[in-house]
C-alpha cells in the first residue's frame, strides 16, 4: 500500500471510531471564502494560507482548517446538542525550504453543548487520549480561560485589561503593553508632548494645526482616543507585585494538581481568578471519571498562546516527544467566542480538535 | 557559458550602476540604437543582461544570471527566503529609499505601531471593517506587522499613486518608499517613530541557485577583486 493510501486508511479508522462514539459525521468546502478567515485570523492568514481567485466570488482559499466551517454549518442548521466528525485535506503553505506538508488529512471531533462545557472538554481530551493511546504521546495541556481571568483580576482601567486581553495570543505584544502599563518602560515622549499640548491649547486646536482631516478615519475618531489616552496617562501604574503575579501564571508549568494547589495560593490574594480555577477543579473531576490519569498530566498555562487565535479555554496538544521535529499530532481547544463571532448574534460553548492521520502513520511505522 | 550580470535596463539606476562599475574600472555602455535593448562590458569577461529592476529578483532566483543590480527592497519582497537564495555581495550606495508606513498628519494620537494597533482596534470596533493600509510590498508589511504583533489591518494592494489612497478614502493608512519625506507631507501624511520597515538601496547580488562554472566562479574572483 502506498504511503498516501495507508494514511488514508488510518484517516478512515479515526473517522469511524469518532462516528462509532456517537458523532454526526459532517464534510465542508475545499474552497472557503477568503473574507471571514481573514476577519478572523487577520492578514497573518495569508501567510499560511493558500489564496486563489474566483471571478464571481472574489478572493477564495484552500480549505486551512475546518473548524470554521463546521461551526459555520453548525450556527446555521445544527440541533443542540451536537457531536460531529470529519476528515479531508486541509492545505498549509509552509517557510520556503520547509519540509513539512502543505496539504494533509484531518480528522476532527468537535461538540456543542451548553449543558456540561467542562464535561465536553474532559470527553473531547479522553476520546482523543484513546484514539492515540497506543503511540505513547506526551499530552499537553493548558486553559487561556485562566489567563483571561488573570488579566481580568488586575486592578487597573479596563481599556488597558481589553488591550492586554486583545493580545493574550501575541506574546510579544502583550509582553511590551504589560511593560508600559507596568511603568517598566517609559511613555513614548512623542505622546507625552502630544497630550501637554492638548492640556495647554485644547484637543481641537491641536488637531487643526496637525493638518487637514483626510481619510475614513475621523476627527472623532482622533478626539476619542486621545481623550483614552489622557485617562490612560492619568491611570497609575499596575503594581509591581501584580505584574510578578501575572508572570507566575504565565510561566506556571507544572502537573495538574500542582497547577491548581498553586493557582488555589494565588487565589488567595486574587479571588477573581476563582470562577476560573472552579472550572478547572471541575474538569479535573471529569477527566478523571473519564479515566484520565490527572495525577501526571502536564499543565502549562501558557500553551496554545501562539497558536490560532481562537481558543479562549481549554487547550490541549499530543506530541511525540521522540520526534520533535514532527508538529503536535493532535491539538485542540475550547472555542466559545468563535462561535460569537460567527454566530451572528447566537453564541454556543464549543470544544473539539483534529488527528493528523499522517503523523499516526509515521509513528505507527516506527512502532512496527 | 560566460558570467551574466543583469542591471536595469534604463534611466537614473541604470546611469548609477554604470557609474559605480566605471569607477571600479569597469565600463559598461549601451550599444546599437536607443531603443536596443544591448551592451557592452570592458574591463571583465562579463555578459550584460538589460532588465527591468522589478525583474531582477526573479531573475536571480530563477539562476538564469549568475548576478544582478537591484534594490534591496525588491529583493526581499519578491523572494521568499531571500538569504538562501542570494547573497547580498555590495551595497552599492545609491538608489536609497526607505519603507516605511505612513498616517494621516491630523492624527496626533497616533506615533507608533502600538498606536496604530490601539487605533485599528477602535476604527474595526466603529467602522466595522480592519483599517486598510496601501501596499505594494505585502510580504514586507505583513511580516513587519506580525513581529510588531500589530493586528486588526488589512493589507489593500495600491501599485502606484500610493499617498493618495488616503484621500480618496480607499485606504486609511500607506506602506511605501520615500527617499525625502517630500510626497508624504504634500499628502498631508506623517512617519510613525518605530515604523521604518526596511532601507532600501541598490545592492550588487549574487545568485546561489545559478550554475556556476569553474570559469564563472574564476570570472567573480576577477571581478571581486576590481570590486573591493
Amino acid at each position: 500500500m502506498s504511503d498516501k493510501l495507508a494514511v488514508r486508511a488510518e484517516a478512515e479508522r479515526l473517522f469511524a471510531f469518532f462516528k462509532a462514539g456517537g458523532a454526526e459525521p459532517v464534510d465542508a468546502d475545499l474552497l472557503q471564502p477568503a473574507g471571514t478567515l481573514l476577519d478572523l485570523y487577520g492578514e497573518d492568514i495569508r501567510a499560511r494560507a493558500y489564496v486563489t481567485q474566483d471571478p464571481d466570488a472574489g478572493e477564495m482559499m484552500l480549505r486551512p482548517d475546518f473548524t470554521v466551517p463546521v461551526v459555520q454549518t453548525h450556527m446555521r442548521e445544527g440541533g443542540e446538542p451536537a457531536r460531529y466528525t470529519y476528515m479531508g485535506e486541509v492545505f498549509r503553505k509552509q517557510q520556503s525550504g520547509s519540509d513539512r506538508a502543505r496539504e494533509y488529512l484531518q480528522v476532527g471531533y468537535e461538540v456543542f453543548d451548553r449543558e456540561n462545557p467542562e464535561a465536553a472538554d474532559a470527553e473531547v481530551f479522553a476520546l482523543f487520549a484513546e484514539a492515540l493511546s497506543p503511540l505513547g504521546l506526551r499530552a499537553a495541556t493548558g486553559d487561556i480561560g485562566v489567563l483571561k481571568a488573570a488579566v481580568g483580576c488586575l486592578s487597573t482601567t479596563g481599556r488597558r485589561k481589553a488591550a492586554l486581553m486583545r493580545h493574550i495570543w501575541r506574546p510579544r505584544r502583550f509582553r511590551g503593553l504589560l511593560d508600559r502599563f507596568t511603568g517598566r518602560v517609559a511613555t513614548d515622549p512623542l505622546r507625552l508632548a502630544t497630550l501637554a499640548m492638548v492640556a495647554q491649547d485644547g484637543a481641537e486646536a491641536v488637531l487643526e494645526r496637525a493638518g487637514p482631516r483626510i481619510g475614513q478615519r475621523s476627527a472623532g475618531d482622533v478626539l476619542r482616543r486621545l481623550n483614552a489616552l489622557a485617562e490612560d496617562s492619568a491611570a497609575p501604574a499596575i503594581g509591581r507585585a501584580e505584574a510578578e503575579v501575572l508572570d507566575t501564571i504565565l510561566s506556571l508549568r507544572e502537573t495538574l494538581p500542582n497547577a491548581r494547589n498553586q493557582l488555589r495560593d494565588i487565589a488567595v490574594d486574587l479571588p477573581g481568578l476563582t470562577p476560573a480555577l472552579e472550572r478547572m477543579e471541575r474538569r479535573m473531576e471529569a477527566l478523571a471519571q473519564a479515566g484520565v490519569d490527572v495525577a501526571g498530566l502536564p499543565f502549562e498555562a501558557s500553551f496554545g498562546r501562539t497558536t490560532m487565535e481562537y481558543y479562549d479555554g481549554f487547550v490541549f496538544g499530543f506530541l511525540a516527544e521522540a520526534r520533535p521535529d514532527l508538529p503536535p499530532v493532535a491539538t485542540g481547544g475550547r472555542y466559545d467566542a468563535l462561535t460569537r463571532v460567527l454566530g451572528r448574534g447566537a453564541e454556543i460553548p464549543a470544544v473539539g480538535g483534529v488527528i493528523r492521520p499522517g503523523l499516526v502513520q509515521i509513528l505507527r511505522e516506527g512502532l512496527a | 557559458m560566460t558570467l551574466k550580470l543583469g542591471v536595469p535596463s534604463k534611466g537614473r539606476l541604470m546611469e548609477k550602476t554604470f557609474d559605480w562599475f566605471a569607477a571600479r574600472g569597469v565600463t559598461m555602455r549601451r550599444t546599437g540604437s536607443d531603443r536596443e535593448y544591448a551592451a557592452e562590458v570592458e574591463g571583465a569577461d562579463l555578459d550584460l543582461v538589460l532588465l527591468s529592476a522589478g525583474e531582477i529578483p526573479r531573475e536571480l532566483q530563477a539562476g538564469r544570471i549568475h548576478l544582478g543590480v537591484t534594490g534591496s527592497d525588491l529583493v526581499r519582497e519578491r523572494i521568499p527566503a531571500w538569504e538562501a537564495v542570494v547573497k547580498a555581495m555590495q551595497p552599492m550606495g545609491f538608489g536609497y529609499a526607505d519603507l516605511i508606513i505612513a498616517v494621516p498628519a491630523f492624527w496626533v494620537d497616533v506615533n507608533t505601531l502600538e498606536d496604530l494597533d490601539a487605533a485599528a482596534a477602535d476604527f474595526r470596533r466603529s467602522h466595522g471593517h480592519r483599517l486598510r493600509i496601501a501596499t505594494k510590498y505585502h510580504r514586507l508589511v505583513r511580516e513587519f506587522l506580525r513581529d510588531a504583533g500589530v493586528a486588526d489591518y488589512q493589507l489593500v494592494d495600491s501599485q502606484g499613486a500610493t499617498e493618495g489612497t488616503v484621500k480618496n478614502l480607499t485606504a486609511e493608512a500607506v506602506a511605501d518608499i520615500t527617499s525625502t519625506g517630500e510626497t508624504l507631507r504634500a499628502n498631508h501624511l506623517k512617519l510613525l517613530s518605530d515604523g521604518l520597515i526596511h532601507r532600501s538601496q541598490a545592492v550588487l547580488f549574487k545568485s546561489r541557485v545559478a550554475e556556476w562554472s569553474d570559469a564563472d566562479r574564476a570570472a567573480l574572483e576577477q571581478l571581486s577583486e576590481r570590486l573591493r
